[in-house]
């Protein structure tokens, strides 16, 4: 069989769970959660440097980005001007130049505004960012981002943080099939089967972080999702049976007593 | 020596005239190469600080990296 391979943006790797770095207890929980899932990829969120307490502790001391790969988001941005000046400001700190785009609509549900991530997309595409982009599970949507450049197409499961899981499998699948950019499904995961699903729909990956952050015991919840991922990627790989409306015996008739 | 008053993060800060840039940083005892510098929504080129002197109201952001998803 020809080797699986993940490849984003010219950079394989070899683990498909991408994993969020916020809403842990603390820098040291969250970095051997990454650890335990095996993630090779991890988002992160550009913020002010906290000038009076120099104290605190920083994310670099914590994740080495020469071994994990650092995947700035735009959290937060509900413009698209918001958006550009994070990311620029991202690349500046090191050189980064894959990123995560994510232009937010209203802080309700946290919905992609979808009209800003387009243009975002184009304008970062054309200053040389690589573009992964967070978007709603709309067919034309993500077409028109894969028309304007993006590296890959990150759909929502669910609103994000809701834990709800895939809530349309059918537009995923449909964007699957139209679609030879990374897919990898990003926000409201709720549990490791949901990350099983999503691989056995045919997607490349999935990007998770709350469900394993505020799980109660994180590290084994890091460790589903791991497992679950792989589980998932071997039985699309493997291809299912048909399903039938009857029942088919798995023990041969004949013979039968 | 006269003082100009500035933001850095948001917050009020006063400083020395002639001030550069690298010396803000300098005496905020902030990583440099953790950082990105912002000087009135101008990214700033980090190898170019110190010909930077800072002036009576400018606006600085220092930014680095968090945790988010």
């Amino acid at each position: 069989m020809k080797k699986d391979k993940f490849i984003i943006s010219n950079k394989t790797f070899k683990s498909r769970l991408i994993v969020g770095t916020g809403k842990y207890k603390n820098m040291s929980e969250c970095a051997k959660a990454i650890q335990i899932s095996g993630a090779e990829i991890v988002t992160v969120a550009v913020r002010r440097v906290n000038i009076t307490d120099k104290k605190k502790p920083l994310l670099m001391d914590y994740i080495d980005p020469k071994k994990i790969t650092y995947l700035p988001n735009t959290a937060g941005c509900f413009s698209s001007e918001e958006a550009l000046r994070t990311l620029r400001l991202a690349r500046e700190i090191g050189g980064w130049k894959l990123v995560k785009l994510e232009v937010l609509g209203e802080k309700k549900n946290l919905f992609p505004e979808m009209i800003e991530t387009l243009k975002s997309t184009e304008v970062l595409t054309k200053e040389g960012f690589k573009v992964m982009v967070y978007c709603n599970d709309d067919p034309l949507m993500a077409k028109r981002l894969e028309n304007a450049g993006a590296c890959a197409i990150m759909p929502l499961a669910a609103p994000i943080g809701s834990g709800l899981g895939i809530l349309n499998k059918i537009n995923i699948k449909i964007i699957r099939n139209q679609t030879k950019l990374p897919l990898i499904i990003d926000a409201g995961l709720g549990q490791a089967s949901d990350a099983a699903i999503a691989m056995e729909l045919g997607c490349d990956g999935v990007l998770v972080n709350t469900a394993i952050a505020k799980a109660k015991k994180p590290f084994v919840m890091a460790q589903a999702f791991k497992n679950s991922v792989i589980a998932g990627r071997q039985s699309f790989l493997a291809g299912r049976i048909e399903k039938t409306l009857s029942g088919r015996p798995s023990s041969p008739l004949e013979g039968i007593i | 020596m006269k003082k100009i008053k500035i933001k850095v993060n948001g917050k009020i800060k006063r400083i020395s005239e002639n001030t550069r840039l690298s010396d803000l940083i300098k005496s905020l005892k902030i990583p440099i190469k953790k950082v990105a510098i912002e000087l009135n929504q101008e990214i700033i080129d980090k190898k170019k600080l110190k010909n930077v002197k800072i002036q009576n109201g400018d606006k600085i952001e220092i930014v680095h990296f968090i945790g988010g998803g």
